[in-house]
């Protein structure tokens, strides 16, 4: 397998990665606002985390491609480091990734996290536990499937996007090129065997994400101390 | 009522679809019980104590004040303890940290000053179910457990929301003479919620009656048992509850002698239990039946005498009357339900005084193990 290959394997991984674990500390508490908020604009709110499901991913490359542009805030945090702009650069590609896969993490922390309900919470308060105490010792140990298929989801999505990539990304070996846009890079240019070592690479990579993901989960049904 | 944490509490606001507007206050020490029908507002008033729940009104212990006009303390800055109505365990903690998590862990020692670790334990026997998970117990242990974290917590008040309706008869009666122990031991005040009348007789000192956000009336339970205005008085299951003292035994017949104010009973087993302990006897007001004279010759053992306080017909057919026993009107007071042909019949009349037969299958000692 040429070394092509390998640069845009480990970008994607890297790429995958940091988005999750971004996506983890940004989506957490997005996920107990939702889960825990009365207020009336939370549904909006949910709707906002929840537009990457439904639109083109080419809609929404074409505003991050505006945000992250030398015109955009991008630009100006580009800035600081004396750089023009975060499009088609990693740093940018990981906003876009977290933007994109933003509801496939939260959404499942969010349902965790409703999952437990009032009691255990205010149990442990009537127990002197302060809020902070109550989420780290009693909603973040109950909600831990949530997590789980939170992060795997998020790490997995994040693999598979295409039209946000290319659309900030472009196509930069090393820096933007990521395994998808590859795939199809191979077959503009008629390299039928590389782009199918890649697509049935991914076929069961995706395979044994959603089995693992099934079994782990089956057994953390089963909360116990 | 001027205990150093008496309990002070006030409270208005709109439930559901009537209003709650309550005012009481409560002894700082024994078993307050708020009683009452199903969605009379008895849980919200307890959730208000805990700050779970917010109404309107003022909120005191002692010297704290957890809610008036100015202030309303959260929950977990009031020293409660609460015990829900399911045990709510934390299914991912063992037993025993579930009773440790209050404290962070640190198990707190009996001389502390506190309400040790082990005394908890050995309280509520829960010492064989330390490393079990919540799941693998049954519906009255994990109360025991839930009764056991609350207290741990060092509440200055136990809150109670019907701890047993959700267990079944079995856990309910394996669970009750613990409770019986814990509020014979215990130094804080308890309130407890609940509309099973067997529970406040077994339990309560002190009684709230509460019916669609009011409170009805308030005070000992013994004076509210035996007030023909309320309608305790004049239910059914009628009954008075009375403090009473192992004063002998009779081996041969197999008796044992309890003094109460005004009399003494004589109750088939021989309880083991020293002389000079003391014991609630129940005493429905359908198992006294009177007598003029004192009868000679009857296979009733308790007959004693006694004067009619006051008396109310029930319908055209009964009339309930106030037993005052003794004979100079200090001894403690019964509940008896006659028809209204027999009081015809035996002329009997408010002030009147004469003979309570009780028979001795109704008075049924509530026994601790031991």
């Amino acid at each position: 397998m040429s070394s092509e290959i390998w640069i845009s394997v480990r970008l994607t991984i890297a790429l995958a990665a940091t988005t999750t674990v971004i996506l983890l500390f940004v989506g957490t508490p997005v996920a107990w606002w939702l889960s825990r908020s009365r207020a009336r604009w939370k549904e909006a709110a949910a709707a906002v985390v929840a537009l990457p499901l439904v639109l083109p991913p080419t809609v929404l490359g074409f505003y991050l491609l505006v945000a992250l542009g030398p015109d955009g805030p991008g630009g100006a945090i580009a800035g600081l480091w004396g750089a023009r702009t975060l499009a088609f650069t990693f740093e940018g590609l990981v906003i876009g990734s977290v933007v994109y896969s933003l509801p496939f993490v939260v959404q499942p922390i969010r349902n965790a996290f409703e999952a437990i309900g009032d009691r255990p919470l205010e149990v442990a308060a009537t127990l002197r536990a302060s809020p902070a105490r109550v989420f780290w010792t009693v909603a973040m140990p109950l909600a831990r499937p949530g997590f789980l298929t939170g992060a795997v989801l998020g790490f997995a999505h994040t693999i598979g996007e295409f039209g946000v990539v290319l659309m900030i990304g472009g196509n930069i070996p090393g820096e933007t090129k990521v395994l998808s846009v590859a795939i199809y890079d191979f077959v503009e240019t008629l390299q039928w065997r590389e782009a199918n070592m890649l697509a049935a690479g991914m076929v069961v990579f995706a395979f044994a994400v959603i089995l693992a993901m099934t079994l782990i989960e089956k057994r953390m049904r089963r909360v116990g101390p | 009522m001027s205990g150093e944490d008496t309990i002070h509490v006030a409270l208005s606001g709109r439930l559901g679809d009537f209003d709650l507007d309550v005012a009481f206050d409560a002894p700082g020490h024994g078993l307050t019980a708020l009683f009452g029908p199903s969605g009379c507002g008895k849980t919200t008033i307890l959730r208000c104590i805990a700050g779970l729940n917010r109404l309107a009104g003022v909120c005191r212990i002692g010297e704290d004040t957890w809610q008036d006009k100015a202030r309303f303390t959260p929950t977990h800055k009031r020293a409660v303890g609460y015990v829900f109505q399911e045990a709510s365990l934390f299914p991912h903690l063992s037993v025993r940290d579930n009773l440790l998590y209050a404290s962070g862990g640190k198990v707190q020692p009996a001389a502390s000053g506190g309400i040790g670790f082990e005394e908890v334990v050995a309280l509520l026997d829960l010492d064989r179910l330390m490393q079990r998970g919540p799941q693998r117990l049954s519906g009255g242990e994990r109360q025991r457990v839930a009764v056991g974290r609350a207290l741990l917590s060092q509440p200055r008040i136990l809150l109670m929301d019907e701890p047993l309706s959700a267990l079944d008869r079995q856990s309910r009666d394996d669970i009750l003479p613990f409770l019986e122990r814990l509020h014979r031991s215990l130094a804080i005040p308890v309130i407890y919620v609940t509309h099973d009348m067997s529970e406040v007789e077994r339990l309560a000192d002190h009684l709230i009656l509460l019916d669609a956000g009011r409170v009805v009336a308030s005070g000992p339970l013994g004076v509210l048992q035996s007030d023909t205005d309320l309608p305790l008085a004049l239910q059914r299951g009628a009954a008075v509850t009375l403090d009473a003292v192992i004063s002998g035994f009779d081996s041969a017949y197999g008796l044992t002698r309890f003094d109460v104010r005004g009399g003494s009973f004589l109750i088939p087993g021989t309880a083991d239990m020293p002389t000079g302990s003391r014991q609630r006897l129940r005493i429905g007001a359908s198992d006294v039946s009177l007598a003029l004279e004192k009868p000679a010759s009857t296979s009733i053992l308790n007959v004693l005498p006694a004067r009619i306080s006051s008396s109310r017909a029930l319908d055209d057919r009964e009339i309930v009357m106030v037993l005052t026993l003794g004979h100079n009107d200090a001894g403690e007071q019964l509940l008896a339900r006659i028809t209204r042909r027999s009081w015809d019949l035996l002329e009997l009349e408010d002030g009147r005084p004469v003979f309570a037969q009780i028979k001795s299958a109704a008075l049924a000692p509530r026994r601790l193990p031991q």
